[in-house]
This record gives C-alpha cells, structure tokens and sequence, in this order.
C-alpha cells in the first residue's frame, strides 16, 4: 500500500513515521497509565499525540484549541489530569498540573519503542455547548469506531478530509476513519481561507469529505469549489435541509451525498443517502443491528454500541437511561413514512403559546435560490412573549443589488414563508446581513446551549 | 406646513398606518378604517399582529415605547397608539 498521510498546510506527517518513531520525544514512557490533557495549538499535533498514547495513558482529554483558558482549570480538575500534551502558551497551565508536560516536536525522532504497559485508554471529548462549561464525554476506541470498524478495505485511491475539527467528535469520525483505513487525511486549519483551503482539497486529491451544512453553505458558493470532485459527501452535525442536499448535488452530479445522524453522547446513529432530508420512519420501527431509535416527547432517542460510556465528574448526569437510551433532546416530527428534524428541544421559540423550531424557519428560508444561509431567533414581545426574527446572508451577487432588489427578495422570501409555515412562524423582521457567526464545531452560534 | 411638531406627528401616524396595513395585507386579515377612535381590538389584527407591528416600528423608528415603558400601558384605540409612539418620540 502507498504511503499514507495527514496533511496541513505547511507540512504533512507520514503514518509509517509513528512506527518507529515519536513525536513525543523520549517523554512519552513517562505519560504511561497517566490521564492525559491534549491540548495543541494545531490538528496535526492532537492528531499524531492521539496515535502514539492510544493504549500507553489510562485516559486523554481531547482539547480544541478554541476552548477557553478560563475553563481548563475545571476540565483539569474534572479529569484528574496528570500529563499534558501541549504546545500552547497557557499561562499558570504547569502550576494545576502534577506531571510531565511535553512539547510534542514538528518532526519524529527515533523512539526506544512501545511502553511495556497496556491501557484501554479512555477517549474523552468536550462537548459543544454555546453557553457554561463543556461537559467531559468518555468514549472507548470500540464505540468510536464502531461505525466502520471491520468493514471492507477502502478502494484505492481514497482520500479523506473534513472540514470539522477532528477533535470534535463529528472530525474526530473521520480522522479514525482515515488512519483506521488507512487512508490520507486532509485536515483543516483557521489561519488558512476558504479559498486556499478547497484549492487544496484539490492539489491533495481528496475524494471523500465531511463538513456540518454550515460549512457546506459556506464552501458551494466560493467560486473554489468547482476546482475538486468528490465522489462522496456527507453532512453531520446539523439539520441537513433539503435545499443544502440539492446544491450539493447540484454542484456535484456524480458525487454520492449522504447526510449522517451522529451525537458526541449518542455516537453515530445512521446515514440517509436517498438525496431527502429527514429519514426512513422504518429505523425506528425496526432493529438495525446494535442499533435502536424510539421517540418520547417527539425527542430521538438512541440506543447503540457506539453511545458515549458516561460523563466525568461526580456531579454529572447519566448519559444514558437505565436500559442505556440516550435522549438526544433532537426533536423529530414522523409524518406518514418519514421522520423529519425540527430542532432543539432548548431552541423551541413560544410564540403566544405556539411553538416553533428556529430550524424548521431556517429550512423553508433557505430554499430561496439568493439565499445563502440563515439564523432565526426569538425577539421578546409585549404582545406574544415573543415573535420569530430572521437574519438572513444573501449569495454573492444578490448580496450586492440595490436596495429594491433586496426588498423584492425579502418579499419573495415572506411569499415562501407563507406557502410553508403556519403564520406565527413566519418572521416578523428580516435583517440582511454579510455573514453568521460560526462556532468551533462548524455549527451556527444560536443564543441557547 | 411650518409646524414642525405636526409634521412629525403625521409622519409618525403616516409610518404606524402603512405598517398596519402592509401586515393586514400579509396576514390575510379584514382591516377597518383607520381612523383615531377605532378600538384596536376591532380594528381586523390580533396579538401576533400587534406583536409583529410593535417589532418593525422599532426597527423603524429606532425605539420600543412598550418596553420601554415603566407602567403596563396598552392603548385602546388607533388614536391612543399613535399619542403613544408621539410621546415616546420626544
């Protein structure tokens, strides 16, 4: 087999290299059976920390590097760390920490070979909440992988990339994908534009790529993205709309286009390929494999091998019911033989006493040809409590028209609204904006958790 | 017109009015006249009606006079919902 690789912008790191050798220095024996915060400025470092300590340390917290200095000390606390892998300047992080620190280095050095003690180490991922601290989610390397694990060797010629973080656990799907393959993986980076970064999707020949439809609303309309076909794209993470599915496939007809279900507690769930939004009702009237799915309050709730282990910490909630049902607090409505994502229990908007999912808004928004994406909110009100807002990013050229074409866009817009939603669900101000802002995990920053 | 002051109350009645109206048009809803002593309960809109009013006109004008109000005030008629934003203007 070729060689095979994970690629950033300015370097790339053979997987061979990690067989005989480290990146870890002659450090790493002494991180053996230890819990380990990993907490590098870039992917490539995590990425190759996770290879090399998988089976040496007793546990690993998995740190993106947008987390807030602020909360490391609780994440420390919490997780009993003591090792770190990092080259971050972290002010006081040596002080919490009882333990070896290591610098992971840019190039490997010859290792004196694998630790003699084994661990079954666990994988631990913070979730994503907008708003308190993250809570700690122990994975094994079992269920993280328990998607693909012992499927068919990859097709030649295969090359992964993500738009996600691969510390976060819809990137981190694909990073174990990749080297499980193994196949190259291509790794995003913030310090690089949209631009370069599809133009080299396309140098790295990359086939096969995963991104929230946050992301993807993003990419497919830079002029950049004609320059790669994928053959396979997949979205996860957020509600993939019908309208994100037909661009994609719009863009790229012979690509396959797959939309999967998957939580940092509930693990990945399932794949929908047939091109619709929402997905077959017969998952949940039917056991597939490991996996079962039943509604309760209209919220999903997932049942699997691939379902997270527990929270960390003595105060934490159970994850999972007592016969091991995750509730993904994801709200499903079922309509005949299809089950349809509506959003956020915690994002439900009370109009007057009648509920809307700011996401179900967004959907019929977003099948607007001009418009790009969306974000509905909540606006306090003295007459309803509250009443539904829209803010708006319109495409390229329609963005730049004059102010009368953005007013019969708005008009078309509230025409569509009109056709699709009941009338308290329609937005009473829409506010055209340049961009959304995006939160580490790829997904759009909404008010609530 | 030389009255400063009763220029701006119309125009403030003349935005309130077209506002109306342009929601009574997209909610499908029977507007009556709009004159000064029509009680706003019978005026064809209804509390997402005035819900939607009260948020564009700050998007227009630039202020909410309900919340900023310290007392809970709801005005009666077409009248009195527009001495409300007059008041709240100056």
């Amino acid at each position: 087999m070729s060689e095979v690789f994970l690629w950033d912008v300015d370097r790339k790191a053979a997987l061979s290299g990690l067989i005989t050798g480290t990146y870890l220095g002659g450090e790493r024996e002494a991180l053996s059976g230890r819990s380990v915060l990993i907490a590098t400025q870039g992917q490539l470092a995590t990425a190759l920390a996770l290879i090399e300590l998988d089976g040496v340390v007793r546990r690993f917290v998995i740190c993106p590097s947008d987390v807030p200095a602020a909360q490391l000390p609780s994440i420390i606390a919490t997780a009993e760390i003591d090792g770190i892998v990092s080259d971050r300047a972290i002010p006081g992080l040596g002080e919490l920490v009882r333990g070896p620190c290591i610098a992971p280095s840019r190039d490997p050095e010859p290792s004196a070979g694998e630790p003699a003690d084994r661990f079954a180490t666990e994988w631990v991922l913070l979730t994503s909440g907008t708003t308190g601290t993250p809570k700690l989610v122990v994975h094994t390397l079992e269920a993280l992988t328990g998607a693909f694990a012992g499927r068919a060797q990859p097709l030649a010629g295969v090359v992964w990339a993500t738009f996600y973080d691969i510390r976060r656990y819809g990137g981190l799907q694909i990073f174990l994908r990749a080297v499980t393959g193994p196949t190259s993986l291509v790794l995003s980076n913030l310090e690089e534009s949209p631009s370069d970064h599809l133009n080299r999707l396309a140098q790295c020949g990359v086939t096969h790529i995963s991104g929230t439809p946050t992301h993807w609303r993003r990419a497919i309309m830079n002029p950049a993205a004609k320059v790669f076909q994928p053959q396979y794209v997949r979205l996860s993470g957020e509600i993939a709309d019908q309208a994100i599915l037909d661009g994609l496939k719009a863009l790229w007809p012979h690509a396959k286009v797959g939309h999967a279900y998957a939580s940092t507690e509930a693990g990945v769930g399932f794949e929908v390929v047939d091109g619709r939004e929402g997905f077959s009702a017969s998952l949940l009237d039917a056991a597939h494999g490991e996996l079962r799915m039943k509604l309760e309050d209209g919220s999903l709730h997932i049942r699997s091998d691939r379902v997270a282990s527990r929270y960390l910490g003595e105060a934490a909630p159970a994850l999972a019911s007592a016969d091991g049902f995750v509730d993904t607090g994801d709200m499903i409505e079922r309509i005949e033989d299809r089950c349809y994502f509506r959003g956020r229990r915690g994002g439900i908007i009370n109009v007057g006493g009648s509920k809307v999912h700011p996401e179900e808004v967004e959907a019929v928004i977003n099948r607007h040809p001009k418009v790009r994406m969306s974000l509905v909110s909540a606006q306090k009100s003295p007459f309803t409590g509250a009443i539904v807002v829209a803010k708006v990013v319109l495409n390229g050229s329609a963005a730049a028209a004059d102010p009368a074409a953005v007013a019969q866009t708005e008009s078309e817009i509230r025409q569509l609204c009109q056709q699709h939603l009941a009338r308290h669900k329609i937005p009473a101000l829409m506010r055209f904006v340049s961009s959304l802002h995006v939160t580490g995990a790829g997904k759009l920053a909404r008010g609530h958790a | 017109m030389s009255d400063g002051t009763k220029l701006e109350a119309m125009s403030t009645r003349a935005t309130i009015a077209a506002e109306v109206e342009q929601i009574a048009k997209e909610q499908n809803k029977r507007l009556a006249p709009l004159a000064d002593d029509l009680i706003l309960l019978d005026s064809g809109l209804d509390s997402l009606c005035f819900a939607i009013l009260v948020a564009r006109l700050e998007q227009r004008l630039g202020f909410d006079p309900f919340s900023a109000a310290e007392d809970v005030y709801f005005p009666v008629t077409f009248g009195d919902f527009v001495r409300f934003y007059d008041e709240a203007r100056q």
